[in-house]
């Protein structure tokens, strides 16, 4: 099956400091992978790079396909990848209709005409409405963004990203700064709106070993700005120097999902 | 492998909009106030009530660009220069006397101006861009005044009085301005508002407001943060030199000083006065910084002292100004009844 990203031999330098070595790594339609390893050990960087944020001083990134090597942020929503952020990342003044509505009408291309009515516009807010039901934000939709409480927060900073109907979505840390009651119904949350809004692949950076065995096909870990492993999770947490060298800790107590239940799509 | 969603995307035309309407009744009360003004007021409140009109289109094109993308310019009155020199210019050199014309020329000129300057600008925010746009409202006030063949230096050049849809009026300056010329004037405010008003409740307008919030994620979201900015920009630049223009025909004349850096200042002052945060509060705040300049030149020499101080007070005491002020007022009016 073609990959839906794919990562060939990236190396990515700042000077005589070599953030990532030779990764190459891919994602095929409904894998939701997790990048995992300790800090520093260049996960932020390969985010950067598989986003075309970051151009590599070599190997290239291919999505569908073609080279997004460095083709920023607006390019990249239009093609169909969206990204979230480690922090709550909002619009605090907008409310939730109209955050959603910004990813709605970038992604139905609304901004040419700027004597368009936006409360009019009955695309728009079916996507708005379709997104806000799929994440429990229907109550909320007329709540300013800074009203809302911190799962919400986040919950709404995913939930924009899924406005744009991307095909493949890259999270860093999704459940950060999150209880952890609500890290796994986040996590379920976000699975489960995968499911029904048609995207096609998840990649999340994850510090939580727990979350990471539960919902992942697949995990690679990095060390050294170098891939140290790129395996399913029963193989993953069977070997425990892997784990140890990732996160120096024993293996999680919750057992993992199967490839089958885990994936999103 | 890939399943369909479950989710039918079903529009909802009771659904509520996606803002309140409540900024475009005010701005038509504030119209429907000023037709019926001749009716009781002064000649001279009226002769006052026309720059106003200026300032309240100047600062609806402010607006977009600072309280709508959050960018603030300390050079915007090189705007209301750009429409008081090409209104000069046109009347007074070319002979063109067609206020439709005027209009139609400072727009183009104002545009092609505003979009290499923007284009420079808008790739900064904060401070940055409001050094950047002060530093091209001072280059342009040192071109009006340094250029005297062209520009007629500090004694500025001359407007003639300009024909309004083709026609010319009997009397003086002072009944052209306060009969004529005042409704056309009003005019243009009320359908410059009104498009402004489609402006902001656009796509667009919202694609202004993610970027003012947190453009990172917005580029993230599609916005095209930089050519948006711009486009936003050149807007601003085009309401500024309608403004002008009509401020050059009230005051006969387009002279540097409506170009330095303190009238950039009264803008700000004006947008800040009303209130930045609502579509209608730097209308009010041009309506109240004309009275209140008035009142206070006529009541001290020490005008600028007492103008700093209340704009002092302002800032500490009410961020989100008169309209701010108003609003908690209705607010708890209806909490009250």
């Amino acid at each position: 099956m073609a990959a839906l990203l794919a990562a060939h031999g990236v190396s990515k330098s700042y000077g005589a400091f070599q953030a990532l070595r030779d990764v190459s790594l891919s994602i095929s339609d409904g894998e939701f992978i997790s990048i995992v390893g300790p800090n520093g050990a260049g996960k932020s960087t390969l985010v950067h790079v598989l986003t075309g944020l970051l151009k590599p001083t070599a190997g290239h990134v291919h999505f569908h396909g073609a080279n997004i090597a460095g083709i920023g942020p607006v390019e990249l929503a239009r093609r169909g990848m969206a990204r979230g952020f480690q922090l709550v990342n909002i619009f605090p003044a907008l409310t939730v209709r109209e955050t959603l509505a910004v990813a709605a009408a970038s992604r139905l291309k609304r901004i040419a005409n700027p004597f368009r009515s936006l409360t009019r516009d009955r695309e728009v807010r079916a996507d708005v409405e379709e997104v806000a039901d799929i994440f429990n934000l229907r109550h909320r939709l007329d709540q300013p963004a800074s009203a809302l409480s911190q799962g919400e927060k986040k919950l709404l900073d995913v939930a924009s990203a899924f406005a744009l109907k991307p095909q493949l979505i890259l999270i860093d840390e999704p459940t950060s700064g999150v209880s952890t009651g609500d890290k796994h119904s986040i996590m379920e949350l976000l699975v489960t709106a995968a499911r029904k809004a048609g995207v096609r692949g998840i990649i999340q950076v994850e510090h939580d070993m727990d979350l990471v065995a539960r919902y992942s096909d697949r995990i690679i870990a990095l060390q050294g700005g170098a891939v140290l492993a790129n395996e399913p999770p029963a193989t993953f947490f069977r070997d425990p120097a892997l784990i140890a060298a990732v996160v120096g800790t024993r293996p999680p107590s919750v057992p993992h999902k199967s490839a089958a239940e885990a994936r999103p799509c | 492998m890939r399943i369909e969603t479950s989710v039918r995307a079903v529009a909802s035309p009771a659904a509520p909009p996606l803002s309140r309407p409540k900024g475009l009744w005010a701005l038509l009360v504030i119209v429907v106030a000023m037709a019926a003004l001749p009716l009781i007021a002064s000649t001279y409140t009226l002769t006052l009530m026309v720059p106003f009109f200026g300032f309240a289109i100047a600062l609806l094109g402010f607006n977009l660009l600072f309280g709508y993308t959050g960018l603030l310019s300390f050079g915007h009155a090189m705007f209301l220069g750009v429409g008081a020199y090409a209104t000069a210019v046109l009347t007074s050199k070319l002979g063109v006397r067609s206020f439709e014309l005027v209009l139609l020329t400072a727009i183009a000129v104002s545009a092609l101006i505003a979009l290499p300057v923007g284009y420079l600008c808008v790739r900064y925010t904060r401070i940055f861009f409001g050094m950047l746009t002060l530093a091209f409202g001072m280059l342009f006030h040192s071109i009006l005044f340094k250029f005297y063949g062209l520009t007629g230096g500090d004694q500025g050049m001359r407007v003639v009085r300009p024909l309004l849809f083709g026609m010319d009026s009997a009397g003086g300056k002072t009944a052209f301005l306060t009969g004529p010329f005042y409704y056309y004037a009003l005019g243009l405010l009320a359908v410059l508002g009104f498009v402004m008003w489609r402006i902001v409740r656009s796509p667009f307008g919202l694609h202004l407001q993610a970027i003012r919030e947190n453009a990172q994620k917005a580029s993230y979201l599609g916005v095209q943060v930089s050519r948006t900015r711009l486009a936003a920009f050149v807007i601003s630049a085009i309401y500024g030199a309608v403004g002008g223009a009509i401020l050059a025909v009230s005051i006969g004349l387009a002279d540097p000083e409506m170009v330095y850096w303190t009238q950039s200042g009264n803008l700000v002052f004006m947008a800040v006065l009303g209130g930045s945060g609502s579509f209608v509060g730097p209308v009010i705040g041009g309506l109240a910084f004309v009275l209140l300049h008035d009142s206070v030149m006529a009541a001290t020499q020490y005008w600028r002292f007492v103008m700093g101080a209340i704009l002092v007070l302002l800032v500490i005491f009410f961020p989100r100004g008169i309209a701010g002020i108003a609003g908690d007022v209705v607010a708890r009016f209806r909490k009250g009844s």
